[in-house]
């Protein structure tokens, strides 16, 4: 039934942290790893050793510039995958009822077996979180990794999703953003997380976490604003040095 | 917004098959429907076969025709369900009356009532196609009420510029000047329509900007400056395609021109004539204009309108 439930017990989601993600694409990889071997397997690729390589991706890391007025710029890597909607377009504009959001958790996902393949689902999400797979003619979409997150035969630590188990910098976390003693809530309150196109009315469950503040001429900048110089070639006392280097440097000088 | 051609053929097609119907009913109504039995098989013919191949040809574009079926289960959330299942009623009472019209009862009040019913569904099946894009928030070109009045009038229009010719070719000229003071009423206000959706799209604000879509608008100018792949995905296929903004003003001229002037004027010709060779020519030259002009109208429809996702691909704001 693609109308939406009016509350799910929890609502299981990602927090991501834009000020630690450093843009290495592992959290994409390791979701299309996953998945291309899960319950959306397979994860179609086209051309994928020509010249035009194209495929499904649940996950894809974008890096923007920020210019402020001052003309002082920041870099920002940004993730951007499903984020699970409490007020999901995707689902309420389906015709047959293969998109739904689960009562239980708030995941929601596409039942393959009966999508027709109209695409009006990903027309209808703002951020680009549906992709069709032509092959199978059916949309395709992040399941948060329904298929390890509760899945027993895995040790506890790694039944989060795979994009969360992968990120070597921890930018991201796994949680119930339903319950607000969560840590993931927690985190969320500590540092202003916000909701991507909240105008969009989508409610998203996901959340970003802003880049932290960068405090600009000081210690980062030269007197010049510019980069701080490169340190000098060479130096000019021995303070410091080991034994041999103070030896070898008496004998040569 | 990627235009698909089954999608434009479908609405152009099924769109100008309703608005016969809500013809052919109006006249019926109005006792000016000729009752001859060639002129039926015709009209109502060509009628169900623009509804139907449009309804055939929407299920072209799909993953999985064979599962259609299924689309008519989620009519309490979907406009795409309504729309299928509204498509699908309207068959009932147009069915019989044009049953009823062609046999037994010619202008009994059962076939009036049917008649009246029919177009009645044929409207609302309109409708509803025009809501499937008026209800997406992500399409701001789309979600206005434009986009619904343009696709409630220039169905009409359509159907009413084929019954126009129609009843050239079948020589009821009586008939045939109604039916062209009807279709030019409807171009008029089909153009002006259409001016206003360019009008609504050229001066409201946009909804969504790179600054709300990343949620870095207060860092200042938001730019994209790395995409996450290096060639098209199916979201810049699909939500992506653009067209540049010279071809857009020319296709929109191309569109007044094809759409509304020369239909305006050849029917405008061809109802002075009041009959005759020349006056049927005239309507099919406006036939001819018009559907290349609604069909470069659709195309538009779909070829300007931008999505929200496009501002994770560079575009400012939409
Ligand atoms: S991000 Fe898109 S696909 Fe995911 S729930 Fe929200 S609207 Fe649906
Ligand atoms: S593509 Fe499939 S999941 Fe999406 S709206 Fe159509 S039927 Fe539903
Ligand atoms: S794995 Fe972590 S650091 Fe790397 S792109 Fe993904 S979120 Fe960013």
């Amino acid at each position: 039934m693609t109308s939406l439930p009016e509350t799910t017990a929890k609502k299981l989601g990602l927090v991501v942290d834009l000020d630690i993600c450093v843009g290495c694409h592992a959290c994409a990889v390791n979701c299309k790893e996953w998945n291309a071997a899960g319950k959306s397997a397979p994860l179609t690729d086209y051309d994928p050793y020509g010249k035009k390589p194209d495929g499904v991706w649940f996950n894809r890391i974008h890096t923007f510039e920020t210019t402020d007025d001052a003309g002082q710029g920041q870099t920002v890597h940004f993730p951007r995958s499903c984020l699970h909607c409490e007020d999901a377009p995707c689902v309420t504009v389906c015709p047959t009822g293969a998109s739904y959001k689960r009562t239980e958790d708030g995941i929601v996902l596409v039942n393959e077996d009966i999508c027709i393949g109209c695409k009006l689902c990903s027309w209808a999400c703002p951020y680009g979180a549906r992709e069709y797979d032509e092959h199978a003619g059916v949309m395709k979409k992040c399941t948060l990794c329904v298929d390890k997150i509760y899945n027993t035969n895995l040790p506890e630590e790694s039944r989060v999703p795979a994009c969360v188990s992968t990120c070597p910098a921890g930018a991201r976390s796994f949680g119930d953003l339903g319950d607000p003693q969560s840590e993931v809530s927690k985190l969320v309150a500590a540092r202003g997380g916000y909701d991507l196109m909240p105008e969009q009315g989508t409610k998203p469950v996901n959340k970003y976490l802003p880049p932290r503040p960068k405090e600009h001429h000081k210690g980062q900048r030269g007197e010049d604003g510019k980069a701080p110089r490169m340190l000098a070639h060479a130096d000019a006392s021995t303070d410091g040095a080991g034994l041999i280097a103070r030896w070898v440097d008496k004998i040569l000088s | 917004m990627h235009p698909a051609r089954s999608v434009i053929f479908f609405t152009t097609a099924s769109g100008a098959g309703y608005g016969m119907m809500v013809w052919l009913a109006v006249l019926a109504t109005l006792g000016l429907l000729p009752t001859d039995l060639p002129f039926g098989l015709v009209a109502f013919g060509l009628a169900f076969a623009l509804i139907v191949a449009g309804l055939l040809s929407s299920t072209f574009h799909l993953g999985h025709p064979e599962r259609a079926w299924r689309a008519l289960s989620q009519w309490r959330s979907s406009w795409l369900s309504r729309e299928g299942v509204a498509a699908i009623l309207a068959f009932v009472p147009l069915g019989l009356f044009a049953l009823c019209w062609m046999s037994l009862d010619r202008q009994g009040d059962v076939a009036l009532l049917f008649g009246i019913v029919g177009a009645a569904m044929s409207l609302l099946t309109i409708f509803t196609t025009s809501m499937i894009y008026a209800s997406l928030r992500t399409i701001p070109a789309w979600r206005n009420g434009w986009t619904v009045a343009g696709y409630l009038v220039l169905g009409p229009m359509n159907g009413a510029v084929i019954l126009a010719l129609l009843f050239a070719v079948f020589g009821y000229d009586g008939v045939m000047v109604t039916m062209q003071a009807i279709a030019l009423a409807l171009l008029v206000l089909g153009v002006v329509v259409k001016a206003l959706y360019w009008r609504h799209l050229r001066v409201s604000a946009p909804v969504s900007t790179a600054g709300t879509a990343t949620g870095l608008g207060h860092l200042g100018k938001v730019e994209l400056t790395a995409s996450p792949h290096d060639s098209d995905n199916y979201l810049l296929r699909e939500m992506g395609f653009r067209i540049a903004r010279k071809h857009a003003q020319k296709l929109r001229r191309i569109t007044i021109l094809l759409g509304f002037v020369v239909p305006i004027l050849t029917l405008g010709g061809a109802m002075l004539m009041a009959g005759g060779a020349m006056a049927t020519i005239l309507s099919l030259l406006a036939w001819l204009a018009c559907q290349t002009g609604i069909a470069t109208e659709r195309w538009l429809f779909f070829a300007e309108a931008k999505h929200v996702v496009t501002l994770y691909y560079g575009e400012q704001a939409v």
